[in-house]
């Protein structure tokens, strides 16, 4: 069943946006766009999440932190990076403690452009990025059927 | 114990999951169109739990599953020993074993937000846990029976003579349903200052069975509800148990949380004055 | 009769070897045999009891009332002697001491004391005090061994002065069967006012200012408690109707013609329950050694107390003054449970806990039908076992933390895994279902519905904070520390056993529930009202079942090995050094530390304390008053 389709939890952490982007994933959040519909929720807690939403660039400040995030979803997860900053710096990335967007840091799958990323590609990335998290979690079940199918021969 | 007695712990171990579930796919709907939104569909939360189950399972150390379980398992136990028509107090306290055991799960993650949770959750518990036992008390006097199986037989609503301890319980079944005004330990509307308290540290298909137990017990305190219409059509009490659900979701989306000193201080409150003089005054009417 | 008398004589025996052997090894074994000795002759003494039922024995008592008073004279004196320097303000103790020794002699040499036909008596209740007693106390002799040794090396400024402490244990266990045995007012009150000095001794060991101060602070107010007794002595040989000082005569006489008496002797009962207005003196006793702690002052001496309250309850039930003391138990239970929840000091909060659930029973005597006491009996047996494991758990735990806040124990189970199931063992069976205290609970709740709503009113509003205190302690010694952290030094034998055979008993006590009521308990109630409560057997199984699936748990581990990865705790992606600290502004490392909620300004222990002290007060003093009018 595809259920990460239907029940994708966000979590959305700010690298050194300059705010722009979050406010319109958080718009995004309104009634207005309703997110609810589509089973999105924004949890808040990396150890509820499937999807991250990284804003902003990665930077000295916050390497290490969003890291340790990333580490503490459980599997299958996707990376989405929203605006031009995440993708590569945007703006800051000649500042001098800048490392570059978001795959500085960790891996990611997706990214949504624009400065500021409007809330419609947002959520249009967030729906993307779920067919990825579907795929891998169909890629986790064969991989664990195989460990268990070998276990059994195994044995 | 009977075989209807057996039939209706079964009914409660097998259908309170479904009904659950969609009384809260029911909540998340009426919520949303509280705010103006559409909404998820009747069925998310079985989407969710589904996908949950089928997440990895990350722990802080091997413990905590072992006190999910605990909880979970006295739910049951709490659940299964009243809708099989046994006894209303010993369900009260295999509540409070359970409330003790999620609390304890977290502690036992010895994380800052999940510490929180779990002080905040025994919190919650010193609060209602007055009024519940006087609820159970209540129906005691009322009916002459601490048995679910004899409450069912009384011939006239509970209510009529407990309209204070109905009101009281409906006060801390805000509190058991973790809806805000008093959603001190959980905080299940996002971004809260202690993330998500209690279950912080729980993910995958431990957060699933968190989930799960939920819909037990919620299923339980409303079937708890229901003994208060009791002679009423087993419909119309269901009907009126949902209508007070409604009630509970109006209350919170409608209010915003509240301290725990004042969530204590007016939890007791309500016990002493709307339960118990509910009680001393049926004591003296007899 | 003489298993009774050997009971009450026999530990006088190693109390006198104790003092004149020099020899430490050999003084040791004398201690363990005798405590052997007298656990196994309070185990055969409740079978005899089992077998043959309860029995009273004639007593030609002339030269053992004789030997009594010169030995209370004696009392009187050393405590004069001890009262020497006191400032001012507690010159009403020796006050006390002189008006207790005036009113002896005058009852004494009045020629009115009505003669005692039969001064010794076993039943089931007093049996059940024997069997805590002769194994509990035992237990705590036995553990006292090696814990007075660690005590030492942990306490060099105290001066050891081990023989008299040896010596005090066993006198008071003699003057507590003495208690539990005697059927004549007068050596009950001079039994009683033996365990009052002893405790005087014990809590005074240290010899600090402290100690000195907790010691007096005791001693005045059981003082004050023993009036109760010389006023129900009094009664009885200058206004009587019909004197008696047979206890049985006495409550069989029933509450038209026993009250004062009755009153007088709960006055006292309280006090030494550690009952507000009284019960400072109980949690300042906390200074205590440990063991002193766990036996005086949670599983025996104190259960003296309400020992009376519940042998008198036949007298109490319907009355006014029953109404009163059940009204003091109660507010003493709600009261004390609410101040429990500020404590971090592990010893303050199992004083606290003592005196709330003496409380508990109080209040059942004081309504005093069939199921009250029932359900007290049942409450007093199973708070002795786990509150003795508690305390004797708390015990080596100090020396190893060097401390006893709470806040220390994080982690107790995976530091010391023993040490921490013995904790939650006693602290689920002090509070959690299906273990014993709740089904007492359970069957108080029933039974207080019964006869007065308010009653149990306040056992359901007491119940709540016990809750939240229990379970937070249990949270400490359950969370798992991020780091590895040392909790040193080995534990004796004598100690384990003792603590091994507790923890059994708190987690047997609920396996064998059923007959240990149906074989002490309902012939106990019997023997009291002629007729007993049964035991609802649909909540028996429901709470074997609860402890089938409490003990089933830890097999889902086996049944569903889920795979599961590990990981920090959460702790907002700013945690290092795997969550046991965190990278806060300007890149500054700080621990993780987490302390309890103690709500302290919520639950003001003073203010708290002080009301609850004015309203008993008034309300034992109104009970005394009403039973004369
Ligand atoms: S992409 Fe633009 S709006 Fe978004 S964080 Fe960067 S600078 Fe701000």
């Amino acid at each position: 069943m595809s259920l990460f389709k239907k029940s994708p939890w966000l979590l959305h952490y700010n690298c050194s946006s300059c705010n722009g982007c979050d406010i319109e994933v958080l718009a995004a959040l309104t009634p207005m766009y309703d997110l609810e519909r589509f089973g999105i929720i924004n949890t808040g807690n990396p150890k509820h999440a499937d999807v991250l939403l990284v804003t902003g660039s990665v930077n000295d400040q916050n390497l290490e932190v969003i890291r340790s995030l990333y580490a503490q979803m459980p599997d299958p997860k996707v990376v989405v990076g929203v605006g031009i900053c995440a993708l590569s710096g945007g703006i800051f990335a000649q500042c001098y403690n800048v490392h570059g967007g978001a795959a500085a840091a960790v891996p990611v799958d997706l990214y949504v452009p624009g400065c500021a990323a409007r809330p419609e590609s947002i959520i249009d990335g967030v729906i993307k990025a779920v067919e990825i998290l579907q795929q891998k979690a169909d890629a986790m079940r064969g991989r664990r059927r195989t460990a268990t199918a070998a276990a059994r021969e195994a044995a | 114990m009977d075989m209807t007695g057996v039939g209706g712990a079964l009914l409660f171990l097998i259908g309170a999951p479904f009904a659950g579930g969609l009384l809260a796919g029911a909540d998340r709907i009426v919520t949303a169109r509280m705010q103006g939104r559409i909404g998820p569909p009747l069925l998310q939360p079985f989407y969710d739990v589904g996908k949950l189950f089928q997440k990895s399972r990350l722990v802080v150390n091997p413990f905590q599953p072992f006190y999910l379980w605990g909880f979970l398992a006295f739910l049951l136990v709490a659940g299964a020993l009243f809708f099989s028509g046994g006894d209303l107090l010993l369900t009260v306290f295999a509540l409070a074993v359970a409330g003790v055991f999620l609390a304890l799960g977290a502690f036992s993650a010895n994380t800052p937000y999940s510490h929180i949770g779990a002080e905040r959750e025994l919190l919650q518990m010193m609060a209602y846990e007055p009024m519940l036992l006087i609820a159970v008390l209540g129906l005691y006097q009322s009916t002459g029976s601490f048995l679910v199986r004899d409450i069912l037989g009384s011939d006239r609503p509970p209510l009529v003579e407990l309209p204070g301890v109905f009101l009281g319980f409906l006060f801390i079944l805000t509190i058991k349903l973790r809806k805000s005004p008093f959603d001190l330990s959980t905080s299940h509307h996002g971004h809260q200052e202690v993330v998500k308290g209690i279950t912080t540290d729980y993910s995958g298909p431990d957060l699933a069975l968190i989930e799960v137990a939920h819909w037990y017990e919620n299923v339980l305190l409303l079937g708890f509800v229901c003994l208060f219409f009791v002679p009423l059509h087993p419909a119309l009490g269901i009907a009126l148990a949902i209508a007070t659900y409604l009630l509970e979701v109006f209350v919170d989306n409608t209010h915003a949380r509240l301290r725990w000193q004042h969530t204590v201080k007016l939890s007791w409150w309500t016990g002493a004055a709307l339960g118990l003089a509910n009680l001393a005054i049926l004591d003296l009417i007899r | 009769m003489e298993l009774l008398l050997f009971l009450i004589l026999f530990p006088l025996l190693p109390a006198g070897l104790i003092v004149l052997i020099p020899h430490f090894t050999t003084r040791k074994i004398v201690a363990r045999s005798s405590a052997a000795i007298m656990a196994a002759t309070s185990i055969w003494l409740a079978w005899r009891c089992l077998v043959g039922g309860p029995e009273y024995f004639h007593l030609e008592a002339g030269t053992i009332d004789a030997t009594m008073f010169g030995l209370e004279i004696l009392i009187a004196a050393y405590l004069l002697y001890r009262c020497r320097g006191l400032p001012p303000r507690r010159l009403w103790i020796p006050a006390l001491v002189v008006v207790q020794l005036l009113a002896m002699v005058g009852l004494e040499f009045g020629g009115q004391l009505p003669h005692v036909d039969r001064p010794l008596y076993a039943d089931h209740f007093s049996v059940i005090m024997a069997l805590i007693i002769g194994i509990i106390g035992s237990l705590t002799a036995v553990y006292s061994i090696g814990y007075m040794t660690e005590y030492h090396n942990h306490h060099p400024e105290i001066p050891v002065r081990r023989r008299r402490f040896f010596f005090t244990v066993f006198v008071f266990l003699s003057a507590m069967f003495g208690i539990v045995f005697s059927n004549s007012l007068s050596w009950l009150f001079f039994f009683w006012e033996v365990t009052t000095v002893c405790s005087f001794v014990l809590i005074g060991y240290a010899r600090t200012e402290e100690a000195k101060f907790s010691s007096f602070h005791a001693l005045g107010l059981n003082l004050l408690g023993g009036i109760g007794f010389l006023m129900a002595i009094g009664f009885e040989a200058y206004f009587a109707g019909e004197p008696t000082l047979d206890v049985d005569r006495l409550i069989a006489a029933g509450p038209a013609l026993a009250m004062v008496p009755a009153a007088g002797i709960a006055f006292a009962g309280l006090a030494k329950a550690a009952q507000l207005p009284f019960s400072r003196w109980l949690l300042s006793a906390m200074v205590a050694p440990t063991p002193v702690s766990a036996l005086l002052h949670s599983s025996t001496m104190v259960k003296a107390g309400v020992f009376v309250l519940v042998k008198f309850a036949p007298v109490f039930r319907g009355t006014t003054e029953g109404l009163l003391l059940a009204l003091v138990g109660g507010i003493t239970f709600l009261v004390t449970s609410l101040v429990a929840v500020s404590q971090n000091n592990a010893k303050r909060v199992l004083g606290c806990s003592t005196v709330a659930n003496l409380g508990l029973v109080g209040m059942c005597a004081g309504v005093g039908t069939p199921e009250t006491v029932w359900a007290a009996v049942l409450l007093i047996i199973f708070h002795a076992v786990a509150k003795a494991l508690l305390f004797l758990g708390v015990g080596p735990i100090e020396h190893r933390i060097g401390s006893r806040n709470i806040e220390l124990m994080e982690g107790l189970i995976t530091t010391r895994p023993a040490l921490g199931a013995i904790m939650i063992i006693g602290i689920c069976g002090m509070f959690l279902a299906p273990f014993g205290m709740l089904i007492s609970k359970y069957a108080a709740l029933k039974a207080l519905m019964d006869s007065n709503v308010l009653l149990a009113g306040l056992l359901a509003f007491g119940s709540a904070p016990t809750l939240f205190f229990w379970a937070k302690w249990m949270g400490k010694i359950v969370s798992i520390p991020h780091r590895p952290s040392d909790v040193v030094g080995p534990i004796s034998l004598d100690k384990w056993v003792a603590l091994g055979t507790l923890a059994l008993g708190t987690l047997g006590a609920c396996v064998f529930f059923p007959w240990a009521a149906r074989w002490f308990v309902e012939p106990c109630v019997r023997h009291a009202y002629g007729a007993t409560p049964g035991l609802a057997t649909g909540g028996t199984a429901v709470m074997v079942g609860m402890l089938l699936v409490l003990f089933l748990l830890p097999l889902l581990y086996v049944v569903l090995p889920v795979p599961a990865v590990r990981a920090e705790g959460y702790l907002a992606g700013i945690g290092v050094e795997r969550g046991a600290a965190f990278r806060g502004a300007m890149g500054k490392v700080h621990e993780v530390d987490m302390r309890n909620y103690y709500l302290s300004s919520f639950f003001d222990e003073h203010v708290l304390m002080r009301w609850g002290i004015r309203v008993c007060a008034a309300l034992a003093f109104a009970m005394v008053v009403v039973s004369w009018i």
